[in-house]
C-alpha cells in the first residue's frame, strides 16, 4: 500500500510541473513511475543499484546539456524531479519513503516559480492532501486509502487557521535574500529596451496581462489612454535604442498646469524583469519606488520582478521647459545612407521652408495619402525600413508607422523620437478596473515644436484611427490572426472572462500581492498601531499560542458521559432535591426508594417501581427498551 | 563513550520522568504531566525542509509558497496534538505473568484501556532493549500486550520500566511515557538436560521411568482430573457409560503407593545448588509427565507427595525461590 501512496505522491508533485520540464525528462519520469507501478503490481523485485546509478548519471548529464548548469532554478527543479522519480525505484527503507514525501512537498513549491494563479492554488491543495496521506501511510501501512485521505484532509483543515494567522502576521521581507540564478525571470514578458521590426509584433500575440489600473474617479477617453514606456531616440540600423543623452533627474522636467484635467489612479504592474514603470502621459507624481528621466520616463530602481502597486497622478497637458540642445540634436540624428527616399522627401520639405507646424501637417497628410495598411503580418523588410514601408509595401505594424514617421520628421528637420508603451486597455465592468494586456503594446512618435514642447503624434492613428478609438480587432483586416480575447463575437465569453478577471484581480491584490507594504496597510486597518516586525511576531506568538491551547483543550476535554439510564435516575434525584429529598451519594436505589416512600406513602408503589426499573436496567438483566418506561414514569412522577 | 553517556542521560531522564518511585500502583493513568513529546527524526527533517522552503518562498517572493509553508507548519502543529491525544489519558493495568523457565522469554502482560470514544492507533510498548510490541486499542476498549523479556535466572523477575510511545498519525512527532507497575514473573530453574534418573529407581537403567513399576496392578477407578495422563483414562468404561458420564481414571496400585521422593540430599554431595535445583526441576517435570505422585525434599522444607499441575507449580516454585 505504501508503495502506491508514494507513487501517488510522486505523480501528484510531478504532474503540475510537466509543462515546464523538457519533454525528454517528462517522458523519462513518466516511464519511471510506470515502471515502478508495474513492478509493484507484478510483485517483482526493484532493479539493481548500478542500473539506478547509470540512469541518474545519464539524467544529470541530460539536465546539464539542457540548461548548461546544474544549479539554476530550472535545472534545479529538473534534477529534483529526476531524483523523485528514481527514488521511487529505490524506496526500500522508511527513510526513502520520507525522502520522497519531503521532495514532493518541495516540488509543490517549485511550480509557483511559473504560476501562482487560483487553479494552481487548488491543485496545490490536492497535491498536499495526497502527499500528506502518503506521509501517514509510512506510519500506518495497514490503513485503508479512504481512511488516510480522510485523516490527511482533517488534519490539513485543522491546519488552516494556523496558515491564515501565519500568512497575515508573519513579517514579510521583500526578497531576494541573495542573488538569484540568471534564469530566474526568464519566463517574464514585456516591452524591451529596443525596437526592431517584429519585436512588438511578437508581444502583441500574447494575452498576458501587463498591468491593471484602477482610476480614482475620472477616466480619460479610450483614445487618450497612452501608457508611456521606454523612449527610443537612437536609430541603429533597423533597431531603435534609448538615446545616449537620457539621464536621471531629481524632479519632473515640466510644470503641471493647474486648470487642465488630472487623473489619479493606481497601477498594479505585473513583473516583467525590466525597470520601466508605466503611467499615463504625463505623470505629475513620482512613485516612491522609482525616479524620472529627462525624457519623461518612469523607472523603478530595480527591475520589476514581482507584482508591484503604485499610486499615480497624470495630466495630459503640461508645460515643457526649454529642452536641452544635446537632446534635441540627438532627436535629429539619422544614419546618412539609409532610407534615401524618405530622407529626400523630408529634406525637400525642409528646404522649402515654412514653420515646424506646417511641415508636421504635410507629413501627416502624406502618411494619410499613402493609404498605409495596418497589419499584424507585415512583409519582411531590409535595412531601409522607412523607405520600403512608405513607398513599396505600404503595409506594416505600429512600429513601422512610428519608425517611418520619426525618420521622416527628422529628415524634415524636426526633432522626433519613438515612444513605446501600451495604448488603450479594457475596462472590466465587474470591478471597474482596467486591464492592459501585452496585446495592447504600441509604439508612437513624439516631435518637438518650439513654444509647444513635445507633441505626441500617433501615425498609426492617423492612418488607422480605429486601432486607437476601438481596439486591435477593429483595425486589422479579417483573416489576420488575433489573440483570442481580442476577437469580436465572443460576448458571453467576455462576460464570463470579466468576472473571472475580477476574482483574479482580488487574488492578485490580496493573496499574491501581500507584500510588506500591503501587510502594513492591512494590519493598520485591523487596528495595529505600529505594525513593525516585533509587534507582528509578538501578536503571532500570542495568537498561535492561544489557538494551540484552545485546540488542545478541545481535543482533550472529555464531557463526562452518562448513559441514558443514569441520566434519568439523576433527573429524578434532581427533581426530588427541591423537596430536600436528593439522593445521597452512598444510597442505593432500594434504600433511596424506601426513604422516599416513608416521607410520601402515597407514592410508595410508584417510586418502588421506578427504583426496580432502574436497578434492573443498570445492574440486572432488564432489556434496554424498558428505558422508555423508566423515562415515562420519571417524567410523570410528581412528588 | 558517547553512547554510554547518552544511555546514562536517558536513564536519568526516564527515572525523573516516571515521577514516582517504581513500582507504581495500578491502574496507571497516563496524565498530561507524565506524557512527553518531541519531534522524531522524521519530524526534524520535515522542519528542515520547511525552513528551506520558507527561504525559497522569501527569496523568490512566492506568495503561494508562503501559504504552502504555513499550511505545512500548521500540519506539524496539528500532528503534535493528534499524536499527544493518541497517548494521553491511557490507563494501564497488569495481568498475571505466566511462569517460565530460566533461559526462556518471560512475557509481562500489560492491559491498555482506552476510555475515549475513538480508537487509539499504533501504540508501541517495549521494555528496555527488548522487542517492541505494537498494538491498537478500540474505542472504549482494551488490549493486552505481552512484553517479552529474557529471563536469565530463577526467582522472581520484576518487570523493568516500560516505555510506551506513539508516532501516529504522521510519524513527525514522538510522544512517550514510562510506566513501572508492580508486576513480576516467576522464573523456574532451568531443567537440566542430562539427568541422573529419579533416585527411587536406583537401578540406573535410563532416564525414563520404566514400566516395571507396577503400573499394571489395577487398583480401581476414580474420577478423572485434567492432569491425569490420557493413557490412564478408563476409555472402555467411558464407552460403556455413554457420553454424559464423567470420565474415570484407572488407578494402579504401584503409582499410588510408590514412595517417590525427589530429594536434595540424594544428589552427589559436591554438586552445587543451582545444578541440584536444575536436576530436581527435570525430575519434577518427568514425574508429572509420567503421572506419578512425588514429594520434594529440600534442605529445611518438604512438600508432601501429590501430583497434578498445582503440585507441579508448587514444587517448581519452591525450587525457583530456594534460598531467596
Amino acid at each position: 500500500m505504501q508503495t502506491w501512496w508514494l507513487l501517488a505522491a510522486g505523480i501528484a508533485a510531478f504532474a503540475p510541473l510537466v509543462a515546464q520540464l523538457p519533454p525528454w525528462l517528462a517522458a523519462l519520469t513518466t516511464i519511471t513511475f510506470f515502471w515502478r507501478g508495474t513492478l509493484a503490481w507484478l510483485r517483482r523485485p526493484l532493479p539493481g543499484r548500478w542500473l539506478l546509478v547509470c540512469v541518474s548519471l545519464a539524467g544529470a548529464a541530460g539536465v546539464m546539456e539542457q540548461y548548461r548548469t546544474l544549479f539554476g532554478q530550472q535545472a534545479g527543479v529538473a534534477l529534483l524531479v529526476l531524483f523523485l522519480a528514481l527514488k521511487q525505484l529505490e524506496a526500500r527503507a522508511p527513510r526513502d519513503g520520507l525522502a520522497i514525501v519531503l521532495l514532493a512537498y518541495f516540488l509543490t513549491l517549485t511550480q509557483f516559480f511559473e504560476n501562482q494563479s487560483i487553479p494552481v492554488a487548488l491543485t496545490m491543495i490536492a497535491t498536499v492532501v495526497i502527499t500528506t496521506a502518503a506521509l501517514a501511510s509510512l506510519t500506518d501501512s495497514q490503513a485503508r486509502p479512504a481512511g488516510l485521505v480522510r485523516l490527511a484532509g482533517l488534519m490539513l483543515a485543522q491546519s488552516l487557521p494556523f496558515m491564515l494567522i501565519l500568512f497575515v502576521l508573519f513579517p514579510r521581507i521583500s526578497g531576494p535574500l541573495w542573488g538569484l540564478p540568471a534564469d530566474a525571470y526568464s519566463s517574464l514578458t514585456g516591452l524591451s529596451d529596443n525596437m526592431s521590426p517584429g519585436a512588438i509584433n511578437n508581444l502583441i500575440q500574447s494575452d498576458a496581462i501587463a498591468f491593471r489600473v484602477k482610476f480614482d474617479n475620472k477616466v480619460p477617453a479610450q483614445k487618450d489612454l497612452y501608457w508611456r514606456g521606454p523612449v527610443l531616440a537612437l536609430l541603429d540600423g533597423r533597431t531603435w535604442r534609448p538615446g545616449g543623452m537620457t539621464s536621471r533627474t531629481s524632479k519632473l522636467a515640466y510644470a503641471s498646469s493647474a486648470n487642465a484635467p488630472a487623473y489619479a489612479y493606481t497601477v498594479t504592474l505585473e513583473p516583467h524583469n525590466k525597470p520601466w514603470l508605466f503611467a499615463l502621459e504625463f505623470p505629475t507624481t513620482v512613485p516612491a519606488i522609482g525616479f524620472t528621466t529627462n525624457d519623461f520616463q518612469l523607472h523603478a530602481r530595480r527591475p520589476v520582478r514581482e507584482r508591484i502597486r503604485y499610486d499615480m497622478r497624470s495630466q495630459p497637458a503640461v508645460q515643457f521647459p526649454e529642452e536641452d540642445p544635446r537632446l534635441l540634436a540627438e532627436a535629429l540624428a539619422l544614419p546618412l545612407l539609409d532610407n534615401p527616399r524618405t530622407l529626400g522627401l523630408g529634406g525637400g520639405w525642409k528646404s522649402t521652408g515654412g514653420t515646424d507646424e506646417e511641415r508636421l501637417r504635410r507629413a501627416i497628410d502624406f502618411m494619410r495619402d499613402q493609404r498605409l495598411l495596418y497589419t499584424l503580418q507585415p512583409p519582411l523588410m531590409s535595412m531601409n525600413v522607412a523607405d520600403e514601408f512608405l513607398f513599396d509595401y505600404k503595409r506594416g505594424f505600429c512600429e513601422h508607422f512610428s519608425a517611418a514617421f520619426v525618420v521622416l520628421m527628422r529628415a524634415a528637420g524636426i526633432p522626433a523620437r519613438v515612444v513605446t508603451g501600451y495604448q488603450g486597455g479594457e475596462r472590466n465592468p465587474v470591478d471597474d478596473t482596467w486591464v492592459i494586456r501585452q496585446s495592447d503594446a504600441h509604439a508612437w512618435a513624439e516631435v518637438w515644436l518650439a513654444k509647444r514642447g513635445w507633441v505626441r503624434v500617433d501615425p498609426t492613428a492617423v492612418s488607422m484611427p480605429r486601432r486607437i478609438e476601438q481596439n486591435l480587432a477593429a483595425a486589422v483586416p479579417e483573416g489576420d490572426s488575433l489573440p483570442l480575447l481580442s476577437r469580436a463575437g465572443f460576448d458571453w465569453l467576455r462576460e464570463m472572462r470579466f468576472r473571472w478577471w475580477a476574482i483574479n484581480n482580488s487574488w492578485n491584490q490580496w493573496v499574491l500581492g501581500y507584500d510588506p507594504q500591503r501587510q502594513r496597510e492591512f494590519l493598520q486597518k485591523l487596528g495595529m498601531a505600529a505594525p513593525d516586525w516585533q509587534t507582528m511576531t509578538a501578536t503571532l506568538a500570542v495568537l498561535c499560542g492561544s489557538m494551540l491551547l484552545g485546540l488542545t483543550g478541545w481535543m482533550l476535554w472529555r464531557r463526562p458521559r452518562l448513559d441514558p439510564v443514569e441520566r434519568q435516575w439523576r433527573r429524578l434525584s434532581r427533581r426530588l432535591g427541591k423537596q430536600g429529598l436528593a439522593r445521597h451519594s452512598w444510597e442505593g436505589p432500594q434504600d433511596y426508594a424506601r426513604r422516599i416512600a416513608r416521607t410520601q406513602p402515597a407514592k410508595a408503589a410508584e417510586i418502588d417501581r421506578i427504583a426496580a426499573l432502574y436497578a434492573g436496567l443498570r445492574y440486572g438483566s432488564l432489556p434496554a427498551r424498558q428505558i422508555d418506561e423508566l423515562r415515562r414514569r420519571i417524567a410523570a412522577f410528581t412528588p | 563513550m558517547l553512547q554510554a553517556l547518552r544511555r546514562k542521560l536517558n536513564e536519568r531522564f526516564a527515572t525523573w520522568a516516571l515521577r514516582t518511585r517504581p513500582p507504581e500502583p495500578v491502574p496507571v493513568l497516563l496524565s498530561q504531566r507524565r506524557v512527553y513529546i518531541l519531534p522524531s527524526r522524521a519530524g526534524l527533517l520535515y522542519a528542515v525542509s520547511l525552513i528551506v522552503m520558507l527561504i525559497g518562498a522569501i527569496n523568490y517572493n512566492l506568495s503561494l509558497g508562503y501559504a504552502l509553508v504555513f499550511l505545512l507548519t500548521g500540519l506539524g502543529v496539528t500532528a503534535i496534538l493528534h499524536t499527544f491525544r493518541n497517548l494521553v489519558g491511557l490507563a494501564i493495568t497488569v495481568g498475571a505473568a505466566a511462569p517460565v523457565f530460566a533461559g526462556d522469554i518471560a512475557r509481562f502482560p500489560l492491559i491498555l484501556h482506552n476510555p475515549d470514544a475513538r480508537p487509539r492507533r499504533l501504540l508501541r510498548v517495549a521494555l528496555p532493549d527488548q522487542a517492541v510490541m505494537s498494538s491498537d486499542i478500540p474505542a472504549r476498549g482494551s488490549t493486552r500486550v505481552l512484553l517479552p523479556q529474557r529471563a536469565p535466572r530463577r526467582g522472581w523477575l520484576a518487570m523493568p520500566r516500560a516505555t510506551i510511545e506513539t508516532v501516529w498519525p504522521l510519524g513527525l512527532i514522538r510522544t512517550w511515557s514510562y510506566t513501572a507497575p508492580a508486576l513480576s514473573c516467576l522464573i523456574y530453574p532451568k531443567p537440566a538436560s542430562a539427568v541422573p534418573p529419579v533416585p527411587t529407581f536406583g537401578d540406573l537403567k535410563g532416564g525414563r521411568l520404566s514400566s516395571d513399576t507396577g503400573d499394571e496392578d489395577f487398583a480401581g477407578l476414580r474420577r478423572h482430573q485434567p492432569s491425569d495422563p490420557p493413557h490412564h483414562v478408563a476409555w472402555k468404561t467411558a464407552a460403556r457409560q455413554g457420553p454424559d458420564a464423567p470420565l474415570q481414571t484407572k488407578q494402579f496400585a504401584g503409582t499410588a503407593t510408590q514412595a517417590l521422593w525427589l530429594d536434595w540430599d540424594a544428589l552427589p554431595p559436591r554438586m552445587d545448588a543451582e545444578t541440584r535445583l536444575s536436576i530436581l526441576a527435570r525430575w519434577v517435570l518427568d514425574a508429572e509427565a509420567d503421572g506419578l505422585a512425588w514429594g520434594l525434599r529440600l534442605p529445611g522444607s518438604e512438600i508432601a507427595q501429590a501430583h497434578g499441575p498445582d503440585h507441579l507449580h508448587t514444587s517448581l516454585k519452591a525450587l525457583a525461590l530456594y534460598g531467596q
